[in-house]
């Protein structure tokens, strides 16, 4: 309950992030929703095709919505320029507001066509234009309608934006995921209460500006509109309110390992008097692109990643050609500096609980694929669409007879308790030793290597001070540190946080 | 100019006006002047145009064809909005405002243009219609139909108007309020000096409020008659069939009357 408090009362920066994006999301939604809806309640084929579109957009799932704006906006570049963001605020922004279209704009328009025909002919008759009409007759009739579709609106975006931190905007779906991630259940909750507290605060307020509206009682929906106004404006102090600091943006991807290097990370550069802030919980190919396009700072990414997806090689040379080839590349497609080794890998392997193992009798992926028909593989949810599982399973000619998605921290348990019988695991993962896993040797080498390397994105690349403070990490770590730190926040018993996780960590390696 | 002189004897002329919906032609080359100060009544079935015809004075339906004139200029020519400020217009659903108050509603009209009605020009509009000037401050809601509809004529008075239009304006009253409120309505027309055209499907409340009926079928107007004539059996066959109606029933309460005072 202790962790739950604490972790519920340090929410404060992505309470007023996730209240700002909102507040945003359901502003933008509001400002093209209403005229959309006015030339939809003057013409039915506009009506059929803006609600068809809304709709449209309703059927995408908010996570996959907030995806496709990073594609999209890296796009948009060519017109806009390179300044243009592709990450954080601006997606979000967009695909929240789309999501938000669709209440707004139905709710409208169903009002706009229950209008009393009898009310409508009185305003032509006594001599109102077209704008009259609609600003003393439909706009005021309609408003309670319309505050409903906007407080449905509103109730949605609270909930979808927790899904912006996936694309590294902060929100209060950065607890959740952490706590996902590092199965910090408090962590989890805390979030869920935050943004279910908000979302209930938002209806109410919303509700009163509406009951206000429909009881043509201005006061009342003053009132609701003014706290409203004074949350938003709270948000705002807490959010700018501090001045504008230059600070370092510190990426990671949705696991353990990503999280406890992302704070070994910020930790020693906060020692060097830098600011920091970190993008958690970023997709594999998103936080690529992120470190390329410099919206965010730093990143650890793995060799043998960003060789097969990013560079499209399929070919397997020795690691030193390897990393010569990528820092290469790296240098020539973005500018993006790859400053050195972590100094231990964190390679795909396929892994089995010893028991079963020895009772199917395999050693390596060779025997895996004589008994793979019988058998169901986990693996996380990038796993099956990435190159090197197509290459693996070409080497060996791996066919399973189920395949299943999980998130990196279910698939240990899925293994354990027999609901999967081979995993793809990390080899940096401590829960291996812990667990008495089997890892199966790769004799055809199938699999590429992956060492850990730290990437500067293009803008910070020649920060010198930077660089400086960076560089003792490189080459510092080794697997069985970076395997006891893991653990120590995956575990069920005396779990740490990232934060203290990387604490261990530095001391451990002499940092 | 030639289009003005043709309007001139009339405060309202239609000049060969039609309207078509599609392949329905509702009102059919109609011909006519309206003089100044007369009480008209357009009567005929349902479907048979009297309400398009009364709507093009008003703009509020545009002629196919053809031309109508107000104080001989083309209401086509002139922006609608501000031509339907200098109109009254009543109809049957009322169409109060419901979010206005009773004072909000009757001053709507000068509002529109610029001007604030007066507490006191509201409550003698109240007057008019026979309603508590302290009435003023409630809700369409809280009226009963018969209020509601007095409301509406009040309204229609507020700017003053020279000319009233009313369509079916009692149709959806109870009989007592309707009569009291035709009489009524016929008052405020003699007193202000009005042009007033009145579309109903009662032929007796055309002939007991109107000092010129005109009888429209298919479109087109197939009889114009005073009162009196229509009454002594001028007007044709479909005009006679229409005071056939009233007249028989006042016959048969005659005669029941009779019936009972003989027994």
């Amino acid at each position: 309950m202790n962790g739950f408090w604490a972790a519920l009362t340090s929410l404060g920066p992505q309470l007023s992030a996730h209240v700002l994006l909102s507040a945003s999301a359901i502003a933008l939604g509001i400002v093209v929703a209403l005229p959309l809806a006015v030339w939809a309640s003057r013409s039915p084929p506009v009506a059929r095709v803006a609600l068809g579109l809304a709709s449209l957009v309703q059927t995408v799932p908010a996570l996959a919505l907030l995806a496709l704006f990073f594609p999209i906006l890296l796009s948009l570049r060519v017109i806009f320029g390179e300044g243009l963001p592709t990450l954080g605020f601006l997606p979000a922004l967009l695909a929240l507001a789309l999501y938000a279209l669709l209440p707004i704009l139905r709710n409208a328009v169903t009002a706009q066509a229950n209008l009393d025909p009898g009310v409508l002919e009185a305003a032509d008759g006594v001599g109102m234009t077209k704008w009259q009409k609609l600003r003393l007759v439909e706009a005021p009739l309609s408003a309670p309608f319309i505050m409903a579709g906007i407080r449905t609106a509103s109730v949605w975006t609270i909930g979808a934006a927790t899904l912006a931190t996936t694309i590294g905007q902060p929100s209060l779906g950065d607890p959740i995921f952490a706590g996902l991630q590092t199965q910090n259940w408090a962590l989890v909750l805390a979030g869920c209460v935050a943004s279910a507290g908000l979302a209930l605060i938002a209806d109410n307020l919303l509700g009163m500006i509406e009951k206000g509206l429909a009881t043509r009682r201005a006061k009342l929906s003053l009132a609701g509109l003014a706290i409203v106004a004074v949350g938003i404006g709270a948000a705002l102090f807490a959010q700018f309110g501090g001045g504008e600091r230059d600070r370092v943006l510190i990426g990671a991807k949705g696991f353990s390992e990503q999280y406890v290097l992302a704070r070994l990370i910020g930790q020693r550069l906060e020692a060097n008097g830098f600011q920091v802030e970190y993008r958690d919980g970023l997709g594999s190919a998103v936080a690529h692109s992120a470190i390329a396009s410099s919206d965010i700072d730093l990143l650890v990414d793995y060799t043998g990643t960003i060789w097969t997806n990013q560079m499209k090689r399929q070919d397997n040379p020795p690691r030193d050609q390897m990393l010569a080839e990528i820092a290469e590349w790296e240098r020539q497609t973005s500018g993006t500096l790859v400053l050195g080794r972590m100094g231990f890998e964190n390679a795909y392997a396929f892994a089995m609980r010893e028991d079963r193992a020895e009772q199917l009798g395999i050693e390596d992926l060779t025997d895996l694929a004589r008994v793979a028909p019988q058998l169901t593989v986990g693996g996380d949810p990038e796993f099956f669409e990435r190159p090197e599982w197509i290459a693996v399973r070409d080497a060996y000619g791996l066919q399973f007879a189920e395949q299943r998605n999980f998130a990196p921290t279910f698939m240990y348990n899925a293994l354990q308790s027999g609901e999967t019988d081979v995993i793809s695991a990390y080899t940096s993962d401590g829960r291996i030793a812990a667990d008495r896993l089997r890892v199966l040797d790769d004799p055809r080498g199938a699999f590429p290597n992956y060492d850990a390397v730290l990437l500067v994105s293009p803008e910070s690349a020649s920060d010198a001070a930077l660089i400086a403070a960076l560089e003792p990490l490189i080459d510092s770590i080794d697997v069985t540190a970076m395997r006891e730190a893991n653990f120590a926040v995956d575990r069920e018993k005396d779990k740490l946080t990232p934060d203290e996780a990387a604490r261990l960590l530095a001391d451990r390696v002499g940092l | 100019m030639q289009t003005a002189a043709k309007a001139r004897s009339g405060l309202i002329a239609f000049a060969a006006a039609s309207r078509h919906f599609g392949d329905v032609v509702a009102v059919d080359q109609v011909t006519l002047e309206i003089a100044a100060g007369s009480f008209v009544a357009l009567v005929g079935a349902s479907g048979s145009g009297k309400s398009t015809l009364l709507k093009m004075v008003n703009a509020l339906e545009a002629p196919s064809s053809g031309a109508v004139f107000l104080g001989g200029e083309d209401v086509a020519q002139l922006p609608p909005a501000q031509l339907r400020r200098g109109i009254g217009y009543v109809f049957q659903s009322i169409g109060l405002f419901p979010h206005m108050t009773l004072a909000e509603n009757i001053a709507i009209g000068p509002r529109l243009s610029g001007d604030r009605l007066k507490g006191e020009r509201v409550a003698e509009l109240l007057e008019l219609v026979e309603l508590d000037p302290g009435m003023a401050s409630r809700m369409p809601d809280e009226l009963s139909g018969g209020q509601r509809q007095r409301v509406g004529v009040a309204r229609a008075l507020a700017n003053d108007p020279q000319v009233l239009l009313m369509d079916e304006p009692f149709g959806a009253l109870d009989p007592i309020t309707r009569d009291a409120l035709g009489e009524r309505v016929r008052a405020l027309h003699s007193r202000l000096g009005l042009t007033t055209i009145m579309v109903t499907h009662d032929m007796a409340e055309a002939l007991l409020l109107a000092d010129r009926v005109l009888v429209m079928d298919a479109g087109q107007i197939v009889a114009d008659e005073t009162p009196a004539a229509l009454l002594a059996g001028k007007g044709g066959e479909i005009a006679q069939g229409l005071v056939a109606v009233p007249r028989e029933q006042a016959e048969r309460l005659a005669s029941m009357e009779r019936e009972g005072s003989a027994s």
